[in-house]
């Protein structure tokens, strides 16, 4: 699993790349009351603002951590965005995408480097 | 947040493992480890203590008493002071020379003097705007004060198992009632739209007197988050969002707390700053007016998304000033300022959020209904 400074984890099984946010992004967050997700085949850029999060106190997105195709969505949590403090790094995960240049995983922090950097 | 204010509770805050953040000069608890959602629920189903000792608390006597302080008072608020029944409480605001608002606050008769409530943000410049304007009046800052809020259905029987006397008094009384925590000023008032009390408290038992409430298992400590959602529900307007100097109490939908007797034909009409534009309105109507919005969906349409008449074209003719997701409610709602002829209940108007605009039902004020014990 992977990290990003914005809070974002990368797992990654086959070719495939799941994304969701940490246990810390939620908590900042607050209660999650509201999430739009992207369209499947959407073709993304890194930095490409792909996820919008409402919470009970903001606005906020996910941007696309990796060059790529969006593959799948977790479009349960459009009914139950509550689901994103509950199960951050479980059931909670927005979007499956497919990186046409994986070796940018690389660039992200370990677990260990995340933990460091959250303090 | 060193150059920071802070209340009386502060550490108690610090303690129940409160999230920090500056409000209006002071270091507040936005919301404690139960979260802005069940925080909210809770207060609506059972009760909420709230730390508002960031408000200001002002004492104004005058050689005349009350009468004298109410009848100058009368000159910056077109609320109806010297009617007001001893130990009673009205809400009001200051306005300025174009009818704009400058600040909404609390007015209490207490026998021979006022107690004024207003917002931290405006306290200093409602103070200097008291001395310069009321003549003959002495204005005390009350500042060895904290000021607790207890909202919710069971807010009675808790405060009651203290004082049994509060359970007594109906919505907007006040009492001065001596107890184990010093003498305590009480009135049956709050701003989440709950049945409810705000107490004023001597500093130096603020805590004490916190944790003796916070020891019932119905009451919960409830930050800035919930408060602020509370409020948006119950339809009140936040001092600086809903309301300032450029909307008037007409187009802001507080014509209610004008009286009669300060509008065109009565005994005292007019007579505060703004009365020719305010009582014009009063008679004629404003442009626009502030009206509840329901968007469809979840997405919440937050401050300062632009409302436009159409799905397509057109300038924006409106825009939102609160807007959240309301837990109780179970949706977004939101409150917004929309031209008259869009203000109908029933009108879809829409609003502009990530560049898509978005559906939303002009409704009725409050989205939850009132339980004040009347």
């Amino acid at each position: 699993m992977k990290f990003t400074e914005e809070h974002e984890w990368l797992r990654a099984e086959g070719d495939v790349v799941t994304v969701g946010i940490t246990g810390h992004a939620a908590e900042q967050l607050g209660d999650v009351v509201f999430v739009e997700l992207p369209e499947v085949g959407t073709m993304v850029t890194r930095d490409d603002e792909v996820v919008v999060i409402e919470s009970v106190k903001a606005a906020s997105d996910i941007r696309a951590p990796l060059d790529g195709e969006i593959v799948e969505v977790n479009e349960a949590l459009v009914d139950e965005p509550g689901k994103v403090n509950e199960d951050p790094l479980g059931d909670a995960w927005f979007f499956k995408m497919k990186p046409s240049e994986p070796g940018q995983m690389d660039e992200y922090m370990d677990e260990g480097a995340y933990n460091d950097f959250i303090g | 947040m060193s150059d920071l204010n802070v209340t009386p509770l502060n550490a108690l805050h610090h303690e129940l493992g409160a999230r920090m953040v500056p409000f209006a000069g002071y270091e507040m608890p936005v919301q404690y480890p139960l979260g802005v959602m069940k925080e909210h629920l809770h207060c609506r189903a059972r009760a909420g203590l709230f730390d508002v000792s960031h408000m200001g608390q002002v004492i104004l006597r005058a050689p005349g008493g009350y009468p004298q302080v109410a009848r100058a008072m009368e000159g910056l608020v077109p609320v109806d002071l010297l009617d007001l029944g001893t130990m009673r409480q009205r809400y009001g605001f200051f306005t300025d020379d174009d009818g704009g608002i400058l600040d909404d606050l609390m007015l209490a008769n207490r026998g021979d003097h006022m107690f004024a409530v207003v917002n931290a943000a405006c306290k200093a410049d409602d103070i200097a705007h008291m001395r310069a304007h009321l003549s003959g009046v002495e204005i005390e800052e009350i500042t060895d004060r904290a000021l607790l809020a207890l909202q919710g259905p069971a807010a009675e029987g808790v405060l009651a198992t203290m004082l049994p006397g509060v359970a007594q008094m109906r919505f907007m009384d006040v009492a001065v009632l001596p107890s184990d925590h010093g003498e305590l000023w009480i009135s049956r008032s709050g701003y989440t739209g709950e049945d409810g009390y705000e107490i004023s408290v001597p500093a130096d038992q603020a805590e004490p007197l916190a944790r003796a409430l916070l020891a019932h298992a119905d009451v919960e400590p409830i930050g800035l988050g919930a408060r602020d959602s509370l409020r948006l529900e119950a339809g009140l307007c936040l001092y600086g969002h809903d309301i300032d100097t450029t909307t008037s109490p007409v187009e802001a939908r507080l014509a209610w707390a004008i009286q009669k007797v300060r509008r065109a034909g009565g005994a005292r009409a007019g007579g505060f700053p703004g009365a020719a534009r305010i009582l014009r309105e009063l008679t004629d109507g404003a442009p626009r007016a502030r009206v509840g919005l329901r968007p469809e969906g979840r997405a919440p349409m937050r401050e300062g998304t632009p409302v436009f008449a159409a799905l397509e074209g057109g300038e924006a003719v409106g825009h939102v000033t609160s807007g959240a997701f309301g837990p109780t409610i179970q949706g977004p709602v939101s409150m917004g300022y929309v031209p008259r002829d869009l203000a109908t209940k029933g009108t879809t108007v829409y609003g502009e959020v990530r560049g898509r605009r978005m559906a939303a039902t002009v409704v009725a004020l409050p989205f939850t209904p009132a339980n004040f014990k009347r």
